[in-house]
């Protein structure tokens, strides 16, 4: 090495390790997920199963159980139908104002969830409101605790969908325009088949974010058992009245829903990314 | 025939304007300009993909500058070739048919005569995503061909391929314009593909057409 070395020259460092660095970056990554680990195992053994067994056996969590599947999987839907058109008008379009509604869109993924159920509970006793509720009772009914869950889980979806669109090069659609198609048809015959990934992903990530909702449903919902009660209001209730173990319980059920979701998601949603991890 | 007359449009930044050049019918020309210098806006404003200011675009004689897209016969191969990811390489070729409601029994036929013609047999079922660069080139360029349109617009076509599947794919540009006798107008930066392929070279240069002769002269007239 010194041979080659031209005089004032400093040859380059070699030998020293990386070892010191990568060690720096997995103390850091391993001390966050041990945190999260750690959260989930305390919880699994801060119950037995016999507990768990009886808590899911009592009618109120049974109740909770099945409004919550029920309403996140329509808020899931009702989000999704939403998501991909805005999404696609938002990915593909410019218009006056585009960089309005674009913040506007964000305001129920950055707003206080407690907010967002203050906000519903005031629209719903203003005179439209009120009006709407003579047809359908929506506040402190089951309608509320599926709107409360759409007014934040749509915004997930619909920005979900803007970023897969945004991925998906417009030429292919443009090159279906000159093939004959119309936009509508470039949209569903083109776009959409190559969005099914994204919208797989805007679904499940819908319906996870209404499963974990609880400030908006607390107050725009009101927690009233076999009622508006669903899961993350049955932690709250039984918190309340000082019952861990069946908070514990009801805790453990949605996190396996999560990581059921989240697998689901990285199964679905990135297929490539899911299989990196495994390979050499 | 493609025919355009102070045609302007607006390119990124900057707008091209009164661009006027005509290709005869059957002709094979190249558009030769620097990267930035409004080749792609020019070819996709005939195509009708870019709105234009100011100008009229004429097609086999028929003037299409209201015309939308898919109403003007252009067969378009953009530069990623953009292949549909989701459909197989029979369903790329088929779609224009499928979309013009063409017979079954006539579409079968049109993509047996389109595999035959680029060499595409063996890889109809398969999905793009598998493809080498020569192969998702030729699909790209079967699929611009399945109506019979009267126009082909190729986006630096050879661009990401390799030298021998450069020449190859040269070899199969001429055979496709003597069997199909299509009017060709075909982008690129790059001088040799332009004298290996053209009859006509036009070069695009801060905005303003100038002509140059091709070197070769292949007889624009179509074979049977």
């Amino acid at each position: 090495m010194a041979d080659n070395a031209q005089p004032g020259q400093q040859p380059a460092r070699q030998g020293r390790s990386d070892g010191p660095f990568l060690l720096g970056l997995a103390t850091i990554g391993v001390l966050y997920v041990g945190l999260i680990v750690a959260m989930v195992v305390a919880d699994a053994a801060f119950t037995t199963p016999r507990n768990l067994w009886q808590t899911l056996g009592s009618p109120e969590i049974r109740y909770a159980i099945k409004l919550s599947l029920i309403s996140c999987s329509i808020t899931a839907i009702l989000s999704l139908w939403v998501a991909v058109p805005t999404g696609y008008l938002m990915s593909r379009n410019k218009f006056p104002g585009k960089g309005l509604v674009d913040a506007v869109l964000d305001i129920p993924i950055v707003l206080p969830p407690l907010i967002v159920g203050l906000s519903l509970l005031i629209l719903f006793q203003t005179p439209p409101g009120r009006a709407i509720q003579k047809v359908v009772p929506i506040t402190y009914a089951i309608p509320s605790v599926i709107l409360a869950q759409f007014a934040v889980a749509c915004a997930f979806a619909v920005r979900t969908m803007r970023v897969t669109f945004d991925q998906i090069s417009p030429r292919s659609e443009q090159v279906a325009l000159t093939l004959g198609c119309n936009r509508s048809q470039a949209f569903w015959l083109v776009a959409l088949p190559e969005a099914r990934r994204g919208m797989l992903t805007a679904v499940t990530l819908a319906w996870a974010r209404s499963l974990g909702e609880f400030g908006p449903i607390l107050v725009f919902s009101g927690a009233t058992r076999m009622r508006t009660e669903v899961l993350s209001t049955s932690v709250f209730l039984e918190l309340s009245i000082g019952n861990l173990q069946a908070a514990v319980a009801v805790s453990l059920l949605m996190i396996l829903a999560a990581v059921i979701v989240l697998l689901l998601v990285r199964f679905f949603g990135s297929e490539p990314a899911f299989g990196k991890g495994m390979e050499p | 025939m493609i025919q355009v007359e102070n045609l302007s449009v607006r390119a990124g930044a900057f707008a091209l304007s009164g661009v006027r050049f005509e290709i005869p019918n059957g002709h094979y020309a190249v558009l030769m300009g620097k990267t930035g210098s409004g080749k792609t806006t020019l070819l996709e404003a005939i195509c009708g993909l870019k709105p234009i200011m100011a100008g009229a675009i004429a097609l086999a004689g028929r003037d299409v500058t209201r015309l939308t897209p898919g109403e003007r016969g252009i067969g378009y191969v953009p530069q990623d070739r953009a292949l549909f990811q989701t459909m197989t390489v029979r369903e790329n070729l088929a779609f224009a048919l499928h979309i013009r409601r063409w017979p079954r029994a006539d579409i079968d036929r049109r993509v047996a005569e389109l595999a035959k013609l680029l060499g595409l047999d063996g890889l109809l079922d398969r999905k793009p995503n598998g493809l080498s660069g020569g192969e998702a080139q030729r699909v790209a360029l079967g699929r611009a061909l399945a109506s019979r349109p009267g126009i082909l617009c190729l986006d630096e076509p050879l661009s990401a391929l390799d030298d021998d599947t450069r020449e190859e794919m040269y070899a199969l540009l001429d055979s496709v314009r003597r069997y199909t006798g299509v009017t060709t107008l075909h982008v690129t930066h790059h001088l040799g593909e332009a004298e290996r392929l053209a009859d006509v070279i036009f070069v695009l240069k801060d905005g303003r057409i100038e002509p140059r002769p091709g070197r070769k002269a292949i007889s624009p007239q179509a074979s049977p």
